[in-house]
């Protein structure tokens, strides 16, 4: 058997460069799932309520997004719109565009699902009050639908996360990234990859259950 | 009570599809009275309860409350339809009670009944709050205003629904056969709500399977069979002296379930 000796003094003295990498995966994470939750928004409310005219490039933008590997979708923004002169985004700007666009794909999904799941009985009751259209989905369509969607909403930050690894292909330095330039400049494989792996399932751990507190306070819908 | 005609429904007619369900309904609420509907079903009660709220667009003839057409407005002798915004306004001062409570899931007791008064009437937080704790303390369930639907059994939902309903200060009520949903000991307290509001002078039109309530709550009760009225007069024209065969058939199944009690 190989013996392979530890050598963690490499990890501790690039602590601070794995901390930064965390902090700009979790915000491009966050950054993608606001902008994901409004482009989401828009189209399931489009998709449920809006014109057939409408509805079509909806069904087409989020066909195409969930089945083209995400890979590709950050290759193409990056790469290939600057070739058609459509964008001059920097990598990081270009990175949060597409994972926008990703989570706003899978959001939209979740949202069609939420608001065909309210009962018509909610509705029927905040019109029989005479609330006005925009008031029903204000004050009564959208919280229900916030809570039921709540544990959807969990899992798509997560998997966002860890799908800011994918930065790694086009050098944004997030924790993958930067993971392997320390592996490139040290050798130390293992050390800085299960540095990387830790990180990434400590981070996980920690908001899905930040997230479940959340449900449980929210829960009041059975 | 006065003898001013509050609701008034001409040959109102409504058909899904091909199927025609209501076919010419003429019926009158006054002022304070407390009209009921009975019949079988699919005779067409709930559906001419959900076009008075407008729930359902009539397709035919005409419903006034206060003589103002619900649903549309006439210009140059033709009708149009109002806007959601206008139609709104007009359920504003028609409240509706249902057969599955239809509270706000995420909203408290109190909450539930503050929503309307707050964002339809625009009162402020204190007031509608105040408003809010009368009704509730009228209902019984002053002490449970901060419990959310789900922790509330049927007939304490019912009773939330029914001062919901009551606060907006409607000028007339609707019940959709509201104790249909609950369990035969939960009904009694529903019922009895609706009795002291009758008693009160709350204008109330009524769905109702609650034969012995009918008889003793109502002014006026219409028989509907078929989506026509068959017969309609007073509880002791309907359920003492009834005329119609197809009336004498249902009050038949109900004296054979519950003796000669209705």
């Amino acid at each position: 058997m190989i013996q392979y000796y530890f050598d963690w003094s490499v990890i501790w003295r690039s602590w601070d460069k794995f901390m930064a990498a965390l902090g700009l995966g979790l915000t491009l994470a966050v950054i993608s799932l606001a902008a994901g939750t409004v482009i989401g928004l828009a189209c399931a409310m489009a998709r449920v309520y809006g014109p057939r005219w409408l509805s079509w490039p909806v069904w087409l933008y989020v066909e195409f997004i969930r089945n083209v590997p995400l890979l590709l979708l950050i290759f193409f923004v990056y790469f290939g719109l600057p070739e058609l002169d459509i964008s001059y985004l920097d990598k990081t700007q270009s990175f949060i565009l597409t994972l926008s666009l990703y989570a706003g794909a899978y959001m939209t999904e979740v949202f069609r699902a939420g608001l065909a799941s309210i009962p018509r009985q909610y509705m029927e009751a905040a019109k029989a009050i005479g609330m006005r259209p925009w008031q029903r989905q204000r004050y009564v369509i959208m919280p229900v639908m916030f809570r039921i969607t709540l544990p959807a909403f969990s899992n798509n930050l997560i998997s966002l996360f860890k799908d800011t690894s994918l930065a790694a292909a086009i050098a944004v330095p997030e924790l993958t990234f930067v993971a392997r330039q320390i592996n490139a400049n040290t050798f130390r494989v293992m050390e800085s990859w299960l540095t990387a792996s830790a990180l990434y399932l400590i981070t996980c751990y920690v908001i899905a259950t930040a997230l479940r507190l959340l449900e449980r306070r929210y829960a009041s819908i059975r | 009570m006065s003898d001013q005609v509050l609701l008034q429904a001409r040959g109102v007619r409504k058909s899904f599809g091909t199927v025609e369900v209501l076919k010419g309904i003429d019926l009158d609420v006054r002022q304070g009275q407390v009209v009921s509907l009975i019949g079988a079903s699919g005779s067409g009660k709930t559906t001419f309860l959900r076009c008075v709220n407008l729930l359902e667009e009539h397709d035919g003839g005409d419903i006034l409350l206060d003589g103002d057409p619900i649903g549309y407005r006439v210009a140059d002798g033709r009708r149009k339809r109002l806007s959601e915004t206008k139609v709104s306004a007009q359920r504003a001062r028609i409240g509706m009670v249902f057969q599955s409570f239809n509270l706000f899931p995420h909203l408290t007791a109190e909450g539930n009944v503050m929503l309307g008064l707050t964002k339809v009437l625009g009162k402020g937080k204190a007031e509608a709050r105040d408003i809010a704790g009368h009704w509730l303390d009228r209902v019984g369930l002053g002490a449970r205003r901060g419990h959310y639907p789900y922790q509330l059994s049927g007939g304490q939902q019912q009773r939330v629904a029914i001062a919901r309903a009551v606060a907006m200060q409607p000028r007339l009520l609707l019940f959709d056969e509201v104790t249909s949903a609950l369990d035969p000991e939960l009904v009694a307290e529903v019922l009895g709500v609706m009795q002291k509001l009758a008693e009160e002078g709350m204008t109330m039109l009524v769905v109702s399977h609650e034969m012995l309530f009918v008889r003793e709550v109502s002014h006026h009760v219409v028989f509907m069979d078929q989506g026509r009225v068959a017969q309609a007069g007073s509880p002791a024209e309907i359920f003492d002296r009834p005329e119609n065969e197809r009336l004498k058939g249902f009050l038949g199944r109900f004296h054979a379930m519950f003796g000669q009690a209705v």
